[in-house]
């Protein structure tokens, strides 16, 4: 079983963005949605962890520090396991395109940085779709702390791995954490044909770029379809 | 792919079945080596009203009676998952895809702060239920057997497992005699049907044969759970000695002169 080297037979289109905190993916991400929408395409956006189940454990987790590397790598396996499986195959099965802010590559750039076992994380997840493109937005760590912190976002415990106790300073082990996870996504790279995207650029020239290879990979929309041969569409 | 540990698998276990004991069955947890711990891992498998739950506290209270630190976990007990677990049996809306990691996060949990902790510190740890419950429900709902096996590679291989074996006919009067069938244990959620005895029966032969599939490749010792109580706690007890005993002499004070 590894569906995350395979390509899917589903109508519909899963596209991908990744990058570490600050990179802007999620600007991109919802530009990319605007035009879309605009185009008459069906687009359906999940974010990474972002399912009611595993919520509840994820919170408790975090309250009380709480979650090892494992605990931590497994939650948001349960996490992907349930979008994917009522969030994302529905709408491709449906031949609409899927938006995914954040996919498997997260898990494997984080967790390996975490210490938990490259192959092991890659194994877990092989249930996954293979998305038809993934977006990665490459970011100086540098930048991307001035565009945090230029924002006032507060930067959250595990997402600065502050779990690592690393460095009591949230920016310092964002810093050192973070470096190492673009160390991590430099091999995905490589390994799973990601679209490495300059996010240092401007956000209309990054969108430039999003949409021109987004293009090649979806066929344009016939609004003007009759509605009768829409509906003989359907099995009767 | 990179992969800075050395790849190994279930099946490369050692002829004598041993070899494995105390160790990862798989890539295991990288930050946690597991270096020379004195602890000892036992787990009592079987599968529901078998009599798992009786056996492990006789087993415990002898074992301490005999001045051995006993540690008991059993499955999905973590803090960190049970409310989770509880909410998604009571809901409908979980995939066998979702349960396996939930359950196997729960045993994740509770393999990092209690399981190895204990066999750090010396414990004699008994486990009511071990991966190989998660192994067969799964295995029984269709899930790859192959993913499932890399999943609990971070599992470690316990020095000893008793399966305690039955058949589904002295299983079914068991069940009956005591609690009665539940929704989960009967596999319900398979639909096989409303009529739970023929659900239960049906769920419980692929249960016992799923169990007896695994007995060689995680080399069970075998146990007839057909048997009273006591009878069977005498052979686990035998088994027991035999292993701890020659590696270590219990604390036992000669009181008379």
């Amino acid at each position: 079983m590894n569906n995350l080297t395979q390509s899917h037979d589903y109508p519909g289109k899963l596209f991908v963005v990744e990058g570490i905190d600050g990179s802007g993916k999620t600007t991109q991400l919802g530009l990319l949605a605007k035009w879309l929408t605009a185009e008459g395409h069906r687009v359906f956006v999940t974010e990474w962890n972002s399912s009611a189940l595993v919520k509840a454990a994820t919170k408790t987790g975090k309250k009380k520090n709480a979650l090892t590397p494992m605990t931590f790598s497994l939650l948001h396996a349960t996490d992907f396991a349930d979008r994917l499986l009522y969030k994302i195959v529905p709408p491709l099965k449906a031949g609409m395109i899927v938006l995914a802010d954040r996919y498997a590559y997260t898990a494997f750039a984080r967790d390996a940085t975490r210490g938990v076992d490259r192959q092991w994380v890659r194994e877990l997840y092989s249930f996954a779709v293979r998305p038809d493109l993934t977006l990665y937005f490459r970011v100086p760590i540098d930048v991307s702390v001035d565009r945090l912190l230029a924002r006032r976002v507060k930067l959250k415990f595990y997402e600065a791995g502050m779990d690592m106790g690393w460095s009591s300073s949230a920016v310092e082990s964002f810093r050192l954490f973070q470096g190492k996870v673009l160390d991590e996504y430099d091999q995905l790279v490589k390994e799973f044909g990601l679209e490495v995207v300059d996010a240092g650029g401007s956000i209309t020239a990054q969108q430039r770029i999003v949409r021109s290879l987004v293009a090649q990979r979806v066929q344009a929309r016939n609004l003007d379809m009759p509605l009768e041969e829409i509906i003989h569409d359907e099995p009767v | 792919m990179t992969s800075p540990s050395e790849p190994r698998d279930f099946t490369e276990a050692g002829a004598n079945g041993t070899s494995q004991a105390g160790r990862y069955y798989g890539r295991g947890i990288p930050y946690l080596p597991l270096d020379g711990y004195p602890g000892k891992l036992i787990a009592i498998e079987g599968t529901d009203g078998v009599g798992r739950t009786t056996q492990t506290q006789l087993l415990r209270e002898w074992l301490e009676v005999k001045g051995y630190g006993v540690i008991e976990t059993g499955w999905t007990r973590s803090p960190l998952m049970q409310p989770t677990i509880e909410i998604a049996k009571s809901s409908n809306t979980l995939n066998k895809l979702t349960f396996v990691l939930l359950y196997a996060t729960d045993f994740a949990d509770r393999l990092e702060k209690e399981i190895i902790p204990a066999l750090k510190a010396g414990f004699v740890v008994l486990s009511d239920r071990y991966i190989f419950t998660a192994l067969a429900r799964a295995g029984v709902r269709g899930v790859d057997r192959q993913w499932l096996r890399n999943l609990y590679g971070f599992a470690i291989a316990p020095h000893m497992v008793f399966y305690l074996n039955i058949d589904v006919k002295t299983l079914i009067t068991r069940v009956l005699a005591s609690r009665g069938m539940d929704f989960w244990e009967s596999g319900m959620d398979l639909k096989h049907g409303d009529d739970i005895y023929d659900s239960f029966r049906t769920y419980q032969n692929r249960l016992l044969r799923e169990y007896a599939s695994m007995a060689d490749e995680f080399h069970f010792r075998v146990v007839d759970a057909r048997r009273t109580v006591d009878r069977i706690q005498d052979e686990l007890r035998r088994q027991v000695s035999a292993f701890l005993e020659p590696a270590e002499k219990p604390a036992e004070p000669v009181l008379t002169r």
